[in-house]
């Protein structure tokens, strides 16, 4: 903790840092010259840099997740046929067994299957939405000098890192990576890449939960750094209260991750030992696979597996988006020029659904019997924990009642999120319902439906938070036009490929299908004028222009860095306390020690000659007799 | 730059920032082993009778190491109160003392209790020969009793190589006492005290046997859960051991000359971390040995 005193002075990259404001930019510049750029950009403990760290990764993790799903869509729309040009490059780069002659293998597929559901939710969406926003962010506008754990947090990032490549390392060992899907259910799993073709550590399934041990690690100790930073390292006078809503939004994903992760990590080093010590935690007796009797004890359970499996994987679900509302939440009330409606009970929701989120798992076990009293229990609470996320949507749409709204990039992006959330969190109730679950389950609807929420949902959020953040990072704005031109296409090709799903699902069209429904009857269903299969054909192209529409996005993300439009460190004239830090706040963050004297959301309050004071303006005498909503300053 | 709170408190919360970290650890530490001991709940709820066994482990070994985890507890007590009291001297025995508790513990686990299991076999009789062993496993007089059937016939196995030669029909075990004498109402309970196998030698027929294995996690679901438990709680054990010989050694003595509240602190954060390890083994214990 006190090594990290010694440290780097310039947390953003393309701009010197040093500000002549800041009282100990002569001792920075001479440690400066002493680390140099290996610590100061790779080997960090700043909390902004390990947060762009964070974030770059996630981002590039994202693009190469969303290309195996590019790669299936092909199977899918076109199933059989060989993918032309790329076709006969990729068996060079995933081996020749993957896609021989262009045509994708079913193993192929149900690898692509798997890591795309693994990467996009662990490797992409949760460290940027949780460790990159919350690394950047969060101590800026808790006005903190840094987190409280430095080191713990640079451990965390490598953890991630470690994981990350584990995981990539699975697609070029024999028999390709984990082809179990990203929920590895049990017995599948521990049977799947074993025998004479496989080594017993080296083969996709096993360097999947080998990854996963690192990936834990990583969230864990991210975790408790979150938590601890917010706990103890706030500014004097920023009470609970007074906390922005994405803070709130980041301390609940906090303890979302250091409670549901480990039950997971517990599964995972079950099924390692299943898969590597010859235990049955996960088979029970008398398995025959290929004709022949498994050699085990038995005694295990399948159903254990997905008990652990979902304890994690329904709060991960709010993972995904409590960050995503948390950035939506800011960049309404700034761009809305309003005060956030409800503050209070958007921060009891988010605390609600936490704790639900933890009581709710076995709706994602309807099919496995569990008989209607424990059915019952938890139908009822998986229709309460909507009771908030209505109550948040709801909050954000009256935010905009009223407000004079700038449709700047990242106002686009949130007020899309908006209803891409309202459709995937309304379709998902009659998932919650057991018999109607039965029917849709397994199906494109569950595809459609979460996708609504972390596609369009989550990846709108964070997109606006990256548009709405960058200028803190580099002192430079990206680019309005070229980002309007990656908002559209995206918002269009997102309807475009899910909209049709939720046909498909209704139709009955299975979600794992090789051959996207083609050899199936209900795939031959019409709906809408075109079959379940032919629908494949819109989704595909759509998922292909989308890809092509992140371009602009990629573009300007790297050329804005230098070539962006220099701003001052408060171009959004926002409220919260990251904004009085120079921009990109130096080491150690702020000039002079923020104080908070008010609430995060002090919009258009009458009788001031700006629309926004912000959270670090004392409460003049006038305003004190005027206003009694804002109290004496909370100094501590 | 310095991070505030890193030794003194933050006057509303009332803590230094380690503090509040290793509880938070703590906390997910406790659904980890949490993850687990339920899927022994489960595991061993789904269990037919005769399939989950008992008496298999050894209770006064296991009594004693119970007894240094929680004299080592109290040590590293000692040794934090020493700090307190600026008595570096007591301060540096106490950690010793807790340092060689922790490494008794491991070195009866890694070279005592784990290799003996590997040396035991059981051989799970098919079903529709059960009769055929009666002399070995006594299933009239379990009935009699109330008992749940014995699948099982356990000791030593002598001749090894009848493992992996198929030429070899009969395995030869050196039956556990059970085994030996199974209508007897003594070998109705598992025992307190270790019992070795006998003298006597069992012959079982290769092909009424289901399944023969050694005492390793492959054995059941039992031996599963005991290895990955006790596996995962030794990893914490080596954990803590280690962290505490670096607070042992001079380089912290060099911290104690400069920032003595700073090691105070360092160290209580890890005899945190040593309780809660601590009171994992208390559940370990009942749960593997005695229930």
């Amino acid at each position: 903790m006190d090594a990290s005193t010694s440290l780097p002075p310039s947390p953003g990259f393309g701009v010197t840092s040093e500000t002549p404001r800041d009282p100990h930019a002569h001792d920075a510049s001479h440690e400066h010259h002493e680390l140099g750029w290996w610590r100061k950009y790779i080997f960090s403990t700043d909390h902004k840099v390990i947060g762009i760290q964070y974030g770059i990764c996630g981002l590039i993790f994202l693009f190469f997740g969303f290309s195996l799903m590019m790669l299936m869509r092909w199977q899918l729309a076109y199933p059989g046929q060989a993918l032309p040009v790329l076709g006969k490059w990729l068996p060079y780069f995933f081996g020749a067994n993957t896609m021989p002659d262009g045509k994708m293998t079913p193993e192929f597929y149900n690898s692509l299957g798997a890591m795309h559901g693994t990467i996009m939710i662990f490797l992409g969406v949760v460290p940027v939405a949780f460790a990159a926003f919350g690394n950047f962010v969060v101590p800026l506008q808790i006005g903190a000098p840094d987190m409280t754990f430095p080191k713990v947090n640079a451990a965390s990032f490598w953890a991630f890192w470690v994981g990350g490549l584990i995981m990539l390392t699975s697609f070029f060992v024999p028999g390709g990576a984990a082809k179990g899907g990203w929920t590895s259910y049990t017995p599948l799993s521990d049977i799947s890449d074993k025998g004479p073709a496989f080594h017993l550590i080296f083969n996709g399934q096993t360097l999947w939960l080998i990854g996963f041990i690192f990936l834990i690690t990583s969230s864990l100790l991210g975790a408790i750094n979150f938590i601890t930073t917010i706990i103890q390292l706030r500014a004097k006078g920023l009470t609970w209260m007074r906390l922005p809503f994405f803070v709130w939004a980041q301390f609940v994903t906090a303890f979302l991750l250091l409670l549901a992760f480990p039950p997971l990590e517990a599964a995972i080093v079950m099924q390692l030992m299943d898969r590597t010590a010859a235990t049955s935690f996960f088979l029970p007796a008398g398995m025959v696979v290929n004709g022949a009797p498994l050699n085990i004890s038995g005694g295990g359970s399948p159903l254990l597996w997905q008990h652990l499996f979902w304890f994690l994987g329904h709060p991960e679900v709010y993972v995904l988006i409590l960050p995503a509302f948390g950035i939506v939440g800011e960049i309404l009330a700034n761009n809305s020029r309003k005060p956030l409606w409800g503050y209070k009970s958007l921060v009891f929701s988010v605390l609600v659904i936490g704790f639900l989120s933890f009581i709710v798992w076995a709706h994602h076990m309807w099919l496995t019997g569990m008989g209607s009293t424990v059915s019952a229990f938890f139908q009822t609470t998986t229709l309460l924990i909507s009771i908030p996320s209505v109550i948040i949507l709801s909050a954000f749409f009256i935010s905009l009642w009223g407000g004079s709204i700038r449709f700047n990039v990242p106002m686009l992006f949130a007020t899309a999120f908006l209803p891409m959330f309202g459709i995937g969190g309304l379709t998902g109730i009659p998932l919650a319902f057991n018999s109607a679950d039965l029917y849709l389950h397994d199906t494109y609807y569950v595809i459609a439906h979460f996708h609504y929420i972390v596609a369009p949902g989550t990846l709108f959020g964070l997109f606006a938070g990256i548009y709405y953040w960058y200028p803190k990072a580099t002192g430079r704005k990206m680019n309005e036009f070229w980002g309007k031109v990656h908002f559209w296409p995206s918002l269009i090709c997102m309807n475009l490929i899910f909209m049709p799903q939720f046909l498909q699902g209704m139709l009955g069209m299975h979600r794992r299908w090789y051959d996207g429904g083609q050899g199936w009857t209900v795939g031959g269903d019409h709906v809408w004028g075109l079959t379940g299969f032919q629908w494949n054909t819109p989704i595909s192209w759509g998922a292909w222009i989308m890809g092509l529409a992140q371009i602009p996005f990629i573009i300007n993300f790297f050329w804005s860095i230098k070539h962006g439009e220099k701003v001052n460190d408060n171009p959004w004239e926002a409220t919260t306390l990251e904004w009085t830090a120079p921009s990109p706040p130096p080491h150690g963050n702020f000039v002079t020690t923020p104080v908070a004297y008010r609430g995060p959301y002090e919009y258009s309050l009458p009788g001031r000659d700006r629309d926004f004071t912000m959270q670090n303006e004392p409460v003049e005498p006038t305003e004190r007799t005027r206003r009694k909503a804002v109290e004496e300053p909370v100094l501590v | 730059m310095e991070i505030p709170y890193t030794i003194s408190t933050r006057p509303d919360t009332g803590l230094w920032n380690a503090k509040v970290g290793i509880w938070l650890f703590l906390a997910s530490e406790v659904m980890l082993f949490g993850g687990l001991f339920s899927a022994y709940i489960f595991l061993r709820l789904d269990a037919q009778p005769g399939e989950w066994p008992h008496g298999l482990l050894n209770v006064p070994v296991g009594t004693m190491n119970t007894a240094i985890l929680i004299i080592s507890s109290v040590t590293v007590v000692l040794a934090w109160a020493a700090l307190k009291m600026r008595r570096y001297r007591t301060y540096w025995w106490y950690m010793l003392a807790t340092i060689l508790c922790g490494a008794i513990f491991l070195f009866v686990k890694l070279y005592y209790e784990w290799p003996q299991k590997f040396e035991h076999f059981g051989a799970f009789i098919k079903r529709d020969k059960l009769e055929k062993y009666e002399p070995y496993l006594g299933n009239k007089h379990a009935e009699e009793k109330g008992l749940p059937p014995r699948l099982e016939i356990s000791g030593h196995l002598h001749n090894h190589e009848a493992l992996a030669d198929p030429n070899i029909k009969e395995y030869e075990i050196a039956l556990d006492p059970v085994n030996a004498d199974p209508a007897n109402p003594a070998m109705d309970r598992p025992h307190f005290l270790y019992m070795p196998p006998t003298e006597k030698i069992g012959t079982i027929e290769k092909e009424d046997v289901e399944r023969i294995s050694s005492f390793g996690p492959w054995h059941s679901a039992y031996f599963a859960s005991y290895f990955t438990i006790t596996g995962l709680h030794g990893a914490h054990v080596l954990g803590g051991v280690l962290v505490f010989i670096y607070m042992w050694l001079p380089v912290s003595k060099r911290l104690y000359q400069h920032n003595p509240e700073h090691l105070a602190n360092r160290v209580e954060v890890c005899g945190l971390f040593w309780h809660f390890v601590d009171l994992v083994w208390i559940f370990v214990f009942p749960l593997f040995y005695l229930l």
